[in-house]
């Protein structure tokens, strides 16, 4: 059996990481301690930006950074919420049948994504996916330290991540699937025999047409 | 004596300027050499309006089309994509003036549940503009993406089994369609495979019906594509319709057009070039420098940006059979045919760009052959042009050079699949049914504008009749060498070389015959010196094979 491995930000929703994390900042216990959030957040800002064009693992774990000092049940509870209102109206026409025809063909769909694991998976519930592979929150005595446990999901770490996955789940690479939106992505894209652009970047859009890999267009489909 | 649109070359003949991609090639060819001219375009109909009333008021073999109405019926009306005709017709298309009278009729008959598919099967969808093309700017603003849409043949739950044939074929058909009380099928007919059965069966189907006779073994029995009744796909299409016909009400409509592919100003194309004017000698010469010295993507865009001023030559309405049958015989092969006698050893032709899979893009590898292989060997009814074994020269670049988003099943195909095997039947039993379902290429074919994957061996397929009958393909003008040997072909720089190959493996005299195309024609063929025409073309004698 071959597995279909998906990017989720900008490949299969609108939105990225920095949604979900707005989500929980805006909803914490006192509009104060939201302020505060806040603040912090756009005062590093920048060293975001700057960290996106450098390296996107420095750039996950910096924005994760603002889950500091949230508890792990608030965090659980406000997931499916999250999900509900910040990813679930941004999925891209297409993408839920996309995913439907990879599992009507008998392929174990796996999300692989830089957001964190308890909002993916209700992704992957509504899609139908089979596994995922996404980002985990350290928690020390049940509160988030605003670190990321390793290995960081995230530019060519999710290669090897999904090397191990398939290897773990007896999958040939040369038969399975890969679909980003990203250039950032193409060490995943690269080590399946099936890569496939979706809504690609530009950089990603012109790699994706010199090695005639399929170019999907799901936030074009009418 | 032979008809006039054969030619026969001889020593003070001009040399015959012929396609060769989006460019022409002047070559001269031997003394004694046929070339076949395309006939002039029929007359058209005056009263294009006037017909399309009078042929659905007075149908072939049906009650007229206002008699199978009734207030509140669902009805859905399908419609032939863009394949047809080649190029696209000048605004407005047929296909609009017949929707204007049906949809009118409709509306006047209480009839408002109504939906129009463009019956695309595996051919990529048609793009909003492409579709107001066809239909008009008043039915596309109306009907437009909610009522007027593209086939969907891999949409889940989309499709329903209607039935089996005697042999086990599947009938499967569009849901809307299959529910509703009335399918209209709105044609147009270009060449002679076009139309009848093949409408809605082939095109508001899914890839389990399109199994039973896209498949190398049918492909092998066709003994022309053109000849419905000598076409073992027809056959079982045929097949598949009659089992259709018992479940759904079918009204279908075809229309005919003339061959006037050029306008005015380039008419010359089609002329033979010993009676060209020195004007039109002039223009023939300016037009190839100028296509020499154009990129090619200028090229492309100039022959995209005009459409041909076909003239309608007939309409015809009712059930299906006696409809087509209607459309072969009055207008079809009317245009088309020109009789010639005596089959060719060496059959030579330019390969224009133009096919039905290739509309607004390159004519990329995988349809060079299913020019050559398929198309150019099949216009013929009675036997194959060119005799078992023969040779086919041909005209074309061979660029390795693909659409990217309407053929990217094809580059996977011809780079990655064909290098295993060219054998069709190896091709069918090893790799269709995986690469078919590649979910990636699914996607591009359903919510994008790619030809379903499947369609990539249906191309190959496509060729497998004339592989069988033909002995050699030498390409003159290929500008590389790998794209030919990986079809199984080999190459020559100039017609002399061709000729010069080609004349190794052939009797002493060899008889060559060579076609001017396009505009579109086909060639009747009889084997005798005497004129003597073929038995029944459903039973040819396997000599020919």
């Amino acid at each position: 059996m071959a597995a279909s491995y998906f990017d989720v930000d900008g490949t299969l929703v609108t939105t990225n990481l920095v949604h979900p994390t707005l989500f929980y900042m805006l909803r914490q216990p006192t509009p104060l301690h939201s302020l505060s959030k806040l603040g912090k957040a756009l005062a590093k800002a920048p060293l975001l930006a700057l960290a996106e064009l450098q390296d996107r693992r420095i750039f996950n774990e910096m924005l994760f950074a603002s889950y500091e000092g949230m508890s792990e049940d608030r965090l659980l509870t406000m997931a499916e919420e999250a999900f509900e209102r910040v990813m679930k109206p941004a999925l891209f026409p297409g993408a839920k049948e996309l995913v439907r025809t990879c599992l009507d063909r008998g392929h174990e769909v796996v999300l692989v994504s830089g957001a964190l694991d308890f909002i993916i998976k209700y992704l992957a519930e509504y899609l139908g996916a089979t596994d995922i592979i996404a980002n985990r929150l350290e928690l020390k005595d049940r509160f988030a330290t605003g670190k990321l446990l390793r290995p960081v999901v995230a530019g060519p770490e999710k290669a090897k991540l999904v090397r191990d996955h398939a290897r773990a789940h007896g999958h040939d690479l040369d038969d399975c699937f890969a679909y980003s939106d990203s250039y950032s992505d193409v060490p995943m894209l690269s080590i399946v025999g099936n890569p496939a652009a979706v809504n690609p970047d530009r950089k990603l859009r012109v790699l994706a047409e010199t090695y005639d890999w399929p170019i999907i267009r799901l936030d074009r489909a009418a | 004596m032979s008809h006039p649109c054969v030619v026969t070359i001889d020593s003070r003949s001009a040399p015959r300027t012929l396609f060769y991609g989006d460019q022409l090639m002047d070559v001269d060819l031997p003394t004694g050499t046929r070339v076949v001219y395309p006939k002039p375009p029929i007359a058209a109909l005056k009263d294009v309006d006037a017909a399309i009333r009078y042929a659905i008021n007075h149908p072939e073999g049906s009650e007229p089309l206002y008699a199978l109405l009734k207030p509140g019926m669902k009805v859905t009306i399908a419609i032939d994509d863009i394949s047809l005709p080649l190029p696209p017709m000048q605004r407005p298309d047929i296909r609009e003036r017949v929707l204007t009278v049906v949809l009118d009729l409709l509306t006047d008959h209480g009839v408002d549940d109504v939906e129009l598919i463009v019956a695309t099967s595996f051919h990529r969808r048609m793009k909003g503009w492409e579709v107001r093309h066809m239909v008009g700017d008043k039915i596309f603003d109306r009907y437009w993406p909610k009522k007027l849409y593209n086939h969907d043949a891999e949409m889940p739950d989309g499709l329903v089994e209607l039935g089996k044939t005697d042999q086990d074929e599947v009938v499967e058909l569009n849901r809307r369609a299959a529910e509703s009380d009335l399918i209209i099928y709105v044609n147009l007919n270009f060449v002679p495979m076009d139309g009848g059965h093949k409408s809605v069966t082939v095109g508001l189907c899914g890839y389990r019906t399109l199994m039973a006779h896209h498949n190398p073994k049918v492909m092998r029995n066709c003994w022309s594509y053109m000849d419905p009744g000598a076409s073992e796909l027809n056959t079982s299409i045929v097949r598949q319709g009659k089992v259709l016909q018992q479940k759904k009400r079918i009204f279908t409509i075809e229309t005919t057009i003339n061959n006037r592919m050029f306008d005015r100003p380039l008419e010359f194309l089609a002329k033979n070039e010993d009676d060209l004017s020195a004007v039109e000698r002039a223009a023939l010469r300016a037009l190839k420098i100028t296509l020499d010295k154009t990129p090619q993507a200028l090229r492309q865009a100039v022959f995209d940006r005009f459409p041909a001023p076909y003239g309608v030559t007939g309409v015809f309405a009712g059930e299906t059979e006696a409809v087509h049958k209607e459309t072969i015989r009055r207008k079809s092969y009317e245009q088309y045919l020109v009789p010639v006698v005596g089959q060719a050893d060496i059959l030579v032709t330019g390969v224009p760009n133009i096919s039905p899979y290739n509309v607004h893009a390159y004519l990329n590898p995988l349809l060079v052959q299913v020019m050559v292989n398929g198309y150019l060997f099949n216009l013929y009814k009675g036997a194959p042009m060119v005799k078992k074994g023969g040779t086919m020269i041909v005209l074309h670049p061979c660029t390795d050079k693909f659409d990217n988003e309407q053929h990217a099943p094809y580059i996977e195909f011809v780079h990655r699949i064909l290098p295993e095997t060219r054998d069709a039947m190896e091709l069918h039993k090893r790799f269709e049914k995986k690469f078919a379902a590649n979910p990636a290429y699914v996607e591009m074919y359903r919510s994008g504008h790619a030809y379903h994957p499947a369609h990539a061996f249906f191309m190959w397929y496509w060729g497998e009749a004339g592989r069988q009958h033909v002995g050699r393909v030498i390409v003159v003008g290929a500008d590389n060498e790998y794209i030919p040997k990986l079809m199984g072909w080999e190459t020559a720089r100039t017609i002399d070389e061709a000729l010069r190959m080609a004349r190794t493996t052939a009797p002493p005299q060899p008889d060559i015959l060579a076609l001017h195309i396009a505009p579109m024609m086909m060639v009747e063929m009889f084997t005798e010196k005497a004129g003597r025409e073929l038995p029944g073309a459903s039973e040819p004698p396997p000599s020919f094979r």
